[in-house]
């Protein structure tokens, strides 16, 4: 008892201090006996949420160049930042998708621990290895609990497409679900492979979806699911997500079985607004949807935790066989990072440079190889810097 | 004196079902069981079996019905009428059937795949010319595993808040899927088989898939194998389907995957499919529901029906006469004077069906 009042007189000295920070993220819990007695003591049991990494007006992001185009295209991000004054600085974490020791892994995890945001290219997964090397990035997801992956996919003005004027957003479940890594042979020739599905999981990913519609004042959510088999687990999921829409009074809910979801996709994308789902099907519907938009090079992704953010394309593409050939699009990981500034809240940077990367989308000349034209990747950094200078604030030399 | 009558019966029997059986060799007209099913299903095997009659296709039908009874021990079975059939003639053609939600029985689609072990679903998937989507250029199968995978159905409660489903691979399936797609293939003139899978992530189970992929393609050295991941293919696919040839995949992925590529071409509506079982049985059947709000009313699309009889006389080696059908209906679409509603036309399933049966008149 004697703890928990020294606690509440704290938690009330402090919140003018650390404001809005403090009260939300504090956690009291009635009933915890501990046997400190100093008030500082007593300081590192409630849970603060780490400050940014913000020093001198400069943020400090963690880099994984990962594998393929990756380590190009982020040299270029790195490029436009610095030539347009960017207050960000990058702290690299090399991770070498070969080796079989988790050491590299575990250097990034600590090092976006201490960040707080990460931008990262694909590290590469050897399926040919055994079971016990698991792929590097679900084990990021994992360990940091990115628990949702959002990826917004709009049809680009400048670019030729089958279906036109997409715009949805897909909210998929990053930590469960069939990406469980938990797999056993019982009997030779029989593997069984478990997809788990939880409550508080499935409650977290619904809640996010229905706060971010009423946040970017979306009107419909879909769940994507296939409870018709997978009775438990996905009723489960099903179910969770009922809940929360009961929640949500404004905003309109209805479900959708996933075989459907694709074919309604390829043939009517314009019905969809929000899409909720777990794992594996979110996998499907996002690169469905990324190629209905007009493929991997253009549609950014972002994963979001409690505490930390990691941004990457949406499609997740090592890219081996454009690697270093100077023709990979980099709108999707210049988009990423604009969605990073937009997370650290630096949105006139963010938007000077969306909208130089949309402006120049529209020159038919400048397109990439995947989108139909014949521009390398320095052609299209090289036009959008062009574009921010003359937008007219302080950049460096091109 | 009426023991007279019942041998003389008795002889008139035999007699009959001598005659039958010559017909048949000599003939060779094929019997195959027709399930009509239910909604708009009558309807359409009507029209099929019109229009096969207009080709003078050497089919014979014997219609059955399947509905769920509960067998010796409790367990739910088919109609033992509709096995015998089935396991006699090894070829079927089924129209839709319903699921009643609260039936306490597992859905007719379920049964039959289990009374008859059919553990490959082929869907060919071409586009149609005549009902235009944004796709024109799409030419492939998916085969797809249909008696394990994520579809097992074992799911398990672990604690309150915390549901396990099992996704189960087995040696024996993997392989036999992955020999009647390569047969596929082969019979079909196709040129390459890609193997479907996510085993970046699910590494033993998708990777005992593809080991044994790669062991039966070392078999088929004529067809070319490939190996793809799920979200790679879903990407290609919808920017440009014409990349691929034949597909095959386990249980899950090949249900997104197949719907995927019906999309594509124009929904179920004007999708064939086939399910391949042991023993050699087959049944070919339309995908789409039974549309009970227009059962009865002459308004169906028979032509998902047709492509998967199609198929069938495809399967029987009947080549000559699939091509006419197959052809006739083709030419009916592209010629977009009689069309269902549906396809955007607004004539009846009899007027449709009776301009197909033209079509193949005119073609002798």
């Amino acid at each position: 008892k004697h703890t928990t009042i020294m606690m509440a007189t704290l938690t009330k000295a402090f919140k003018p201090i650390l404001g809005r920070q403090l009260g939300n993220t504090a956690k009291l819990f009635p009933g915890l006996s501990c046997t400190c007695n100093t008030p500082t003591e007593c300081l590192f049991i409630v849970y603060l949420q780490p400050p940014p990494a913000k020093y001198g007006g400069r943020h400090t992001v963690t880099l994984i160049p990962g594998d393929g185009i990756g380590p190009e295209l982020l040299n270029h991000v790195r490029e436009l930042f610095r030539f347009s004054c960017v207050p960000v600085d990058f702290e690299v974490v090399h991770v070498n998708s070969a080796s079989t020791s988790e050491d590299d892994i575990n250097n990034a995890i600590m090092a976006i621990r201490r960040n707080g945001v990460a931008l990262k290219g694909n590290v590469e997964t050897n399926h040919t290895m055994p079971p016990n090397h698991k792929s590097r990035n679900n084990l990021l997801r994992t360990s940091l609990d990115l628990y949702a992956n959002m990826m917004h996919c709009q049809s680009l003005p400048g670019v030729q497409t089958r279906h036109k004027n997409i715009d949805i957003i897909i909210i998929r479940e990053n930590t469960e679900g069939e990406y469980s890594n938990l797999e056993h042979e019982s009997v030779s020739g029989v593997v069984e492979s478990l997809k788990i599905i939880t409550r508080n999981n499935s409650l977290r990913i619904a809640d996010y979806a229905f706060r971010l519609a009423r946040d970017k004042g979306r009107r419909r959510v879909t769940a994507v699911h296939k409870a018709n088999i997978m009775k438990l687990g996905d009723g489960l999921f099903l179910q969770c997500c009922k809940e929360v829409a009961s929640g949500y009074p404004d905003i309109e809910f209805d479900s959708m079985i996933v075989d459907n979801t694709t074919m309604q996709l390829v043939s009517k994308p314009h019905q969809f607004d929000v899409m909720v789902m777990p794992n594996l099907y979110g996998n499907v519907v996002s690169n469905v949807c990324a190629g209905l938009v007009g493929g991997p090079g253009l549609v950014p992704g972002a994963n979001y935790g409690r505490d930390y953010a990691v941004f990457e394309t949406a499609t997740r593409n090592t890219g081996k066989s454009i690697a270093n050939r100077n023709i990979a699009n980099p709108t999707a990981m210049l988009l990423a990072s604009c969605l990073m500034l937009d997370h650290l809240k630096l949105h006139d940077y963010a938007n000077m440079i969306r909208g130089a990367i949309l402006t120049t989308m529209n020159e038919t000349r400048l397109h990439t190889v995947d989108i139909g034209g014949q521009g390398t990747t320095s052609e299209v950094v090289q036009s959008i810097m062009r574009i921010i200078q003359s937008g007219g604030p302080l950049t460096t030399e091109i | 004196m009426i023991l007279r009558i019942i041998k003389i019966l008795k002889v008139l029997g035999i007699g009959y079902r001598i005659f039958c059986y010559l017909t048949h060799t000599f003939l060779s007209i094929q019997t195959v069981t027709l399930i009509p099913g239910d909604g708009i299903g009558p309807e359409i095997s009507t029209a099929v079996m019109k229009i096969f009659e207009a080709a003078k296709a050497p089919i014979q039908w014997e219609e059955r019905n399947v509905t769920a009874i509960k067998g010796p021990g409790g367990r739910w079975m088919i109609p033992p009428e509709a096995k015998e059939s089935m396991n006699k003639n090894k070829i079927g053609l089924k129209g839709p059937l319903k699921t009643p939600i609260a039936a306490g029985h597992p859905s007719m689609n379920l049964l039959l795949r289990k009374t008859f072990d059919l553990y490959a679903n082929v869907r060919p998937c071409v586009s149609i010319e005549g009902y235009k989507t944004p796709y024109t250029d799409v030419d492939l199968v998916t085969i797809r595993e249909n008696t394990e995978g994520e579809y097992s159905g074992i799911e398990h409660l672990i604690v309150d808040g915390v549901v396990q489903s099992i996704k189960l691979i087995t040696e024996e399936a993997s392989r036999r899927i992955a020999e009647y797609a390569f047969e596929y293939a082969r019979n079909n003139q196709r040129t390459s088989v890609t193997a479907v899978h996510k085993a970046n992530i699910m590494r033993m189970s998708d990777g005992l898939f593809l080991r044994k992929c790669r062991e039966v393609a070392e078999n088929y050295k004529d067809v070319k194998f490939t190996e793809m991941y799920l979200d790679t293919v879903c990407l290609n696919m919808v920017q440009d389907p014409s990349h691929f040839d034949v597909l095959v995949m386990p249980n899950l992925y090949g249900d997104i995957l197949s719907d995927l590529c019906a999309g594509l071409i124009g929904g179920l509506g004007v999708t064939p499919s086939g399910n391949i079982g042991a023993n050699g049985v087959a049944i070919f059947e339309s995908v789409h529901g039974t549309a009970p709000d227009i059962a009865g009313k002459d308004l169906a699309n028979p032509t998902a029906l047709l492509l998967s009889a199609v198929m069938m006389l495809r399967h029987m080696g009947l080549h000559g006469y699939a091509k006419k059908i197959e052809t006739a209906c083709f030419d009916t679409i592209r010629d977009e004077k009689v069309l269902t509603k549906d396809l955007g036309g607004n004539a009846k399933c009899s007027e449709f069906t009776a301009d197909i049966c033209r079509r193949v008149q005119d073609m002798d």
